[in-house]
């Protein structure tokens, strides 16, 4: 469904050879490894991976979040052609709230538990927009129907909705000053598929309308290939696989890759039995991304490496 | 609710069913909403009868906001129903606890909670959860023993031992997930509530956590509470499954056969929902917009000449379908749960792009 778009003007976001790492008490963990890619105008850029590959680090990485004891050991982040990791604190206030607005993994809890839902929304707009409160409530209650939330609920407080519903006002909160880059981590975990389909089916409407770009980080890889326009899979803070989401989908090139597509069950047929990827098969020392086919990128697997997920 | 009592005694399917660990009779929830001095209710679970039997997965999907949740917080009592029962191995457990739920019985029910962020204390290490849970009831006594115990339940969530020294903030999501369902396994449990344990999870890990349920009911006899969204590992690994919508019950079954002849128009437009990427771009506009409107708008009588019980418009009664192996029922076509429970997600319209809120 999802249409290319022009590829004619500079990305808006590049990320260059980024490398994260957290010096814990107990570990040091290098999160991010060397990471590149960018991000165009309008685009919807899709990144899928192993539980605990670094995705949220990288996204955190973006919107200069990460403090101590993480630290950026490498790379270069420009967004719109400025350089993230030199901005002073007036300048990375813009960009968090104006610029770049993220849905964060913790939506479910990042809500200020003893303000209603109205009032964060209202405030959002009366802060950053300057609008007088009354119009500000009609924008808030406008919001909530987007994500399929009665207005009614503008009343409630965050612990009086599900989980689903205060992941959907977060949703609601980051497209609310419109930002040239929306960044979704695993926003629809909570949701069912009818109110998950028809959320990102607006989402990507308004994002077709405004032409904001996503990068957009989830477990649910049929959602993910529906959605985006390219995607990349992580895999222990590297790269090993990306391309145009429905090539990626067709002809999956990297062993996890493979995985990731064919080890999910099915929803008809027989219920046969399923592993994961075959046990101990880990990847160390990825290598960088070469160019297979046009615009597909695939970290090479040494040869003589069989690990495939899926039917056992 | 005034009419949930009465309304358990007319119902048809059996008072207490043998096999079951946990059973739910009338179960209601009302939440106050709104300010102080507001009188609007929620109505989070309206009546609701619900049997988990031993050595049984039974998975529980449905809306965003039916009240899947409200019923495993009940079960945990972390919720005080409005009305209702809740029998545990056929005692009333409302009656013989009233006040708060004994450590027997903590020990025997544990809860694995929607949001791995909220629910674990960002400042405690992994090894404290699991050894404080472990010895909350009595498991491991020995340093050694404990140690054993918990490198065991690391290893059984596919965490690395190295881990056990973390904190819980310097986890991901999926790994927090995991250190809940390890925390959940390391009380020894008779019934586990999970909400949404894989949500988090890449396929590869989220096959491996399924597995580990369908060997734990095997091997171990534990009875589950599956809430998730993901319909494909509902029908993995649960024997039957059951669909919330709007606070109510409306169809139940054994898994394979629900998903493979949903009867209610609602469990038809979840599953004509599911992406699937080798389906070019969506579904069909056409037959979704038909299934909307068959699950907000009274049509027509299915069950019309059905000899069996009959209906009333505001309670309608579970009508069989298929073998009964199958155990599978709907509960009303043309009746639809009372609107004013949490069923707003639907009741909104397709926003065209036109509209003020698309703009
Ligand atoms: N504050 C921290 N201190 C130490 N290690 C951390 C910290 N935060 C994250 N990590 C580690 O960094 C790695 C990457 O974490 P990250 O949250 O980026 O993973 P992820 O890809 O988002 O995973 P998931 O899909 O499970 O959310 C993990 O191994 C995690 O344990
Ligand atoms: N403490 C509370 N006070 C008021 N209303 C509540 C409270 N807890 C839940 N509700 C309401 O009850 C309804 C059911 O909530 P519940 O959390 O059980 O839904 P759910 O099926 O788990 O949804 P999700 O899939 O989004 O997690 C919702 O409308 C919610 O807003
Ligand atoms: S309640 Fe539903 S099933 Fe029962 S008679 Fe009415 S329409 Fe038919
Ligand atoms: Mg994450
Ligand atoms: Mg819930």
């Amino acid at each position: 469904m999802s249409t290319h778009p022009s590829r004619d003007d500079a990305p808006v976001l590049e990320v260059t050879d980024l490398s994260v790492e957290y010096h814990g008490e107990h570990r040091t963990v290098r999160a991010v490894d060397r990471v590149s890619f960018t991000i165009g105008r309008g685009e919807i850029f899709g990144l899928a991976g192993e539980s605990g590959c670094g995705k949220s680090t990288a996204a955190n990485a973006v919107m200069r979040l990460l403090r101590e004891p993480a630290a950026i050991t490498g790379g270069t982040i420009r967004f719109q052609g400025r350089d993230v990791l030199a901005l002073d604190a007036e300048e990375l206030r813009t960009l968090r709230w104006r610029e770049v607005a993220m849905v964060f993994q913790s939506a479910m809890s990042s809500l200020n538990p003893v303000m209603t839902v109205g009032d964060q929304i209202v405030d959002i707009f009366t802060t950053h927009e300057r609008l007088r409160k009354s119009v500000a409530r009609e924008r808030a209650a406008e919001l909530l129907e987007l994500v399929r939330i009665d207005p009614g609920r503008l009343r409630s407080y965050p612990h009086q909705l599900s989980g689903g519903m205060r992941q959907r006002v977060v949703i609601a909160m980051a497209v609310a000053l419109r930002p040239q880059l929306l960044i979704m981590d695993e926003p629809t975990t909570a949701l069912d598929v009818v109110v998950q389909q028809e959320i990102m089916a607006q989402i990507a409407e308004l994002q077709r309308s405004l032409g904001f770009s996503v990068l957009f980080i989830t477990h649910d890889m049929s959602l993910m290939i529906e959605l985006s326009h390219r995607m990349a899979v992580m895999y222990a803070g590297r790269f090993v696989e990306t391309a145009p989401a429905r090539d990626l989908f067709a002809h999956p090139r990297h062993p996890y890759t493979r995985a990731l597509i064919n080890a999910f069950p099915p929803l008809s047929g027989p219920n046969t039995p399923l592993v994961g990827l075959r046990e101990g098969v880990r990847f160390t020392d990825i290598p960088d991304l070469r160019e297979e086919a046009p615009g597909h990128w695939v970290a090479p697997v040494p040869v003589g490496t069989v690990i495939d997920g899926g039917r056992a | 609710m005034s009419t949930a009592a009465p309304a358990t005694s007319t119902r048809t399917d059996p008072p207490a069913a043998p096999d079951a660990v946990i059973s739910l009779r009338g179960l209601s929830v009302d939440f106050p909403v709104g300010g102080l001095f507001s009188r609007t209710v929620v109505r989070a679970l309206r009546s609701v009868d619900l049997d988990v039997e031993r050595r049984e997965i039974m998975a529980l999907v449905g809306e965003s906001g039916s009240g899947k949740s409200t019923i495993a917080r009940c079960i945990a009592r972390l919720e005080k129903p409005t009305a209702g029962q809740i029998l545990v191995d056929g005692v009333d457990v409302l009656r013989s606890e009233p006040r708060r739920a004994s450590r027997a019985y903590r020990r025997k029910v544990q809860m694995i909670f929607q949001d791995p962020f909220g629910s674990l204390n960002p400042a405690h290490r992994v090894h404290q959860f699991l050894e404080r849970a472990a010895r909350l009831h009595g498991r491991a006594t020995g340093a050694e023993q404990m140690r054993e115990l918990v490198e065991e339940l690391m290893a059984t969530v596919d965490l690395p031992a190295e881990m056990l020294e973390s904190r819980a903030f310097e986890l991901s999501g999926g790994q927090r997930q995991r250190v809940s369902i390890a925390r959940a396994l390391a009380v020894g449990p008779e019934v586990i509530l999970a909400d949404e344990p894989t949500s988090m999870l890449d396929v590869s890990v989220r096959i491996g956590v399924l597995n580990l349920m369908r060997r734990l009911r095997d091997e171990r006899g534990i009875s589950m509470l599956f809430i998730t969204h993901d319909l494909a590992s509902a029908r993995y690994v649960a024997d039957r499954t059951t669909v919330m919508f709007a606070g109510e019950l409306v169809e139940s079954g054994a898994s394979m056969a629900l998903m493979a002849r949903p009867a209610h128009p609602y469990t038809q437009l979840l599953l004509s929902a599911v992406p699937d990427p080798s389906r070019a771009g969506s579904y069909d506009p056409a037959e979704r917009a038909r299934l909307r409107a068959a699950v907000l708008e009274a049509d027509s009588c299915p069950f019309d000449g059905d000899p069996g019980p009959t209906c009333s418009r505001t309670e309608p009664v579970r009508h069989d379908v298929g073998p009964a192996a199958d155990r599978h029922w709907v509960r009303c076509h043309l009746y639809r749960p009372a609107a004013d429970v949490a069923s707003r997600a639907l009741a909104v319209d397709t926003v065209d792009p036109t509209d003020p809120a698309a703009r």
